[in-house]
């Protein structure tokens, strides 16, 4: 797993108190992970502050896997 | 009407969490007042709180985790999680568990707080300084607002029924009881979850506070001394925190599933002074207005009252003119009756006071004794005449119970409780 993917499922556990094994690429945030609306907000706050990055409203709106956050991150980082 | 009586009860204060902790420490004459911990005091004129016991959950401290799952605490100020671990003792001592789906709508929630989530709000109005709007948390404004200690209690335990927040200052505790027996008794609803909270003990809680000149000063290095209501010493309230939260249920359904009884709710009164933001009308007219109401509404003649928990906050104006109410109310019953503020022994609670003092008034006719006035070592000019229970708790006859509750703007509220018979 790459240096990103591992800071998201880090952030992913600490901010929503799932066990890390359940944060797979593929895990959905509020399908699998038992976030709600709010929880992803302050997520991809998260995600901002963790990575230096700024994420707009209509991207963060699209990120709703933990390999969608990776994959924006990675992509704001190239 | 309906009659509407009390099965539960539960408290977090800064003599500690649990009823029968709270009550044995006050009985003891012990006091929950000592220097702040936990932030900067070091510019403030008061250094001193009563503030709830923090710890592993054993011998009356503090342990969230034991109430709330640590992803859900972020979302809620101190003093919603105040109101859920109180509600959670006053629920599981009442025994109920409603079932059907008409039981879940029959039981409602309401919960006030004078103030609300005034940390968050200092912390985010800090952060947002600093970083911008971008870095303010989705769980600020649900954090910070009054009504979600009613609305999170409802959310963990399924009621469906009236959830209410009452907003009276620092006659919030008493108001929210006196309103959810008058829901029951109306048949809105057959069990309510009642009581106030006050997490506001931060910086600018006690700065504000200060600049309204309301608090002690002097009793800095004497934290225990500070709260010293009816003693000539006594300089303005101590800020205390925490929650006091009943579980009031209609008669008939209390008897129907063979609940304990504490006492019952017979007399509510409330009445505004039209007078001032902060200070009490000099004739003490408000408070004797609705102390009259609320025996009115119990049936009772002040000869019926035995115990009075005053509001008796410890500010020079506040306690002589609420002494001054009674003596012309109860004129020479007064003589009969037990007066006491426990207010000297954890502070000012604010919307929690209200609460937790009738949780105390309650406890004082199941057991016969009543709470002692802490540090009053030399009673102020016109306390003549008065029993105010001074320093030492006593055992007497207790029939029925009288608390009072005034707040800034002039808001005044009194509850009267007697044996259920």
């Amino acid at each position: 797993m790459s240096d990103v993917a591992e800071r998201v499922k880090k952030i992913v556990v600490e901010h929503l108190g799932v066990e890390e094994g359940k944060v797979t690429e593929a895990a959905s945030f509020i399908d699998d992970l038992g976030a709600d609306s709010l929880d992803t907000v302050e997520l991809v706050m998260a995600f901002e502050e963790e990575f230096g990055i700024e994420i707009p409203d209509d991207a963060a709106e699209k990120i709703l896997t933990v390999k969608d956050a990776v994959d924006f991150i990675t992509s704001k980082q190239a | 009407m309906r009659r509407v009586v009390i099965t539960g009860l539960g408290l977090v204060t800064p003599l500690g969490v649990g009823v029968q902790t709270n009550w044995d420490r006050l009985i003891k004459g012990q006091s929950g007042i000592r220097t702040i911990q936990g932030f900067d005091v070091s510019d403030l004129p008061c250094k001193i709180a009563g503030q709830v016991p923090r710890g592993d959950g054993s011998d009356g401290t503090l342990n969230f985790d034991l109430f709330i799952p640590p992803k859900e605490q972020k979302k809620m100020d101190d003093f919603i999680m105040y109101a859920i671990a109180a509600a959670d003792e006053a629920i599981k001592d009442s025994g109920w568990k409603p079932s059907t789906e008409e039981e879940f709508e029959r039981t409602g929630v309401t919960v006030g707080s004078g103030i609300g989530g005034l940390p968050s709000i200092h912390d985010t109005s800090l952060l947002m300084a600093e970083k911008g709007p971008r870095r303010v948390s989705p769980f600020f404004i649900p954090s910070s607002l009054i009504n979600l200690a009613s609305g999170h209690i409802s959310i963990m335990h399924g009621y469906k029924g009236p959830n209410h927040a009452v907003v009276t200052a620092c006659s919030t505790g008493a108001h929210s009881i006196g309103d959810a027996a008058r829901m029951i008794a109306l048949d809105d609803a057959d069990v309510m979850v009642a009581g106030g909270t006050e997490g506001a003990c931060c910086r600018l809680g006690i700065a504000g506070f200060a600049a309204a000149r309301a608090l002690s000063t002097s009793y800095n290095d004497t934290p225990e001394k500070g709260s010293r209501p009816y003693d000539k010493g006594r300089d303005g309230f101590v800020m205390g925190e925490g929650a006091g939260v009943v579980v009031l249920e209609e008669l008939e359904h209390a008897k129907k599933r063979g609940a304990k009884i504490y006492g019952e709710v017979v007399g509510y009164g409330l009445s505004g002074d039209a007078y001032h933001i902060t200070s009490p009308s000099e004739d003490g007219n408000g408070g004797f207005r609705s102390m009259r109401m609320a025996l009115k509404r119990a049936g009772l003649n002040p000869d019926q009252i035995d115990y009075i928990n005053a509001h008796g906050t410890s500010t020079p104006m506040g306690d002589m003119i609420e002494l001054g109410a009674v003596k012309r109310l109860f004129g020479a019953d007064l003589a009969g009756a037990s007066m006491s503020s426990t207010k000297s022994a954890i502070g000012h609670l604010l919307g929690a006071a209200g609460a937790v003092e009738a949780i105390y008034s309650v406890l004082s006719i199941r057991d016969q004794v009543v709470p002692p006035t802490l540090n009053l070592e030399d009673p102020d000019d016109g306390t003549e005449g008065a029993d105010l229970v001074p320093k030492v708790a006593k055992e007497r006859k207790v029939r029925a119970a009288l608390s009072n509750s005034f707040g800034f703007g002039g808001t005044n509220a009194s509850l009267v409780f007697k044996a259920f018979e």
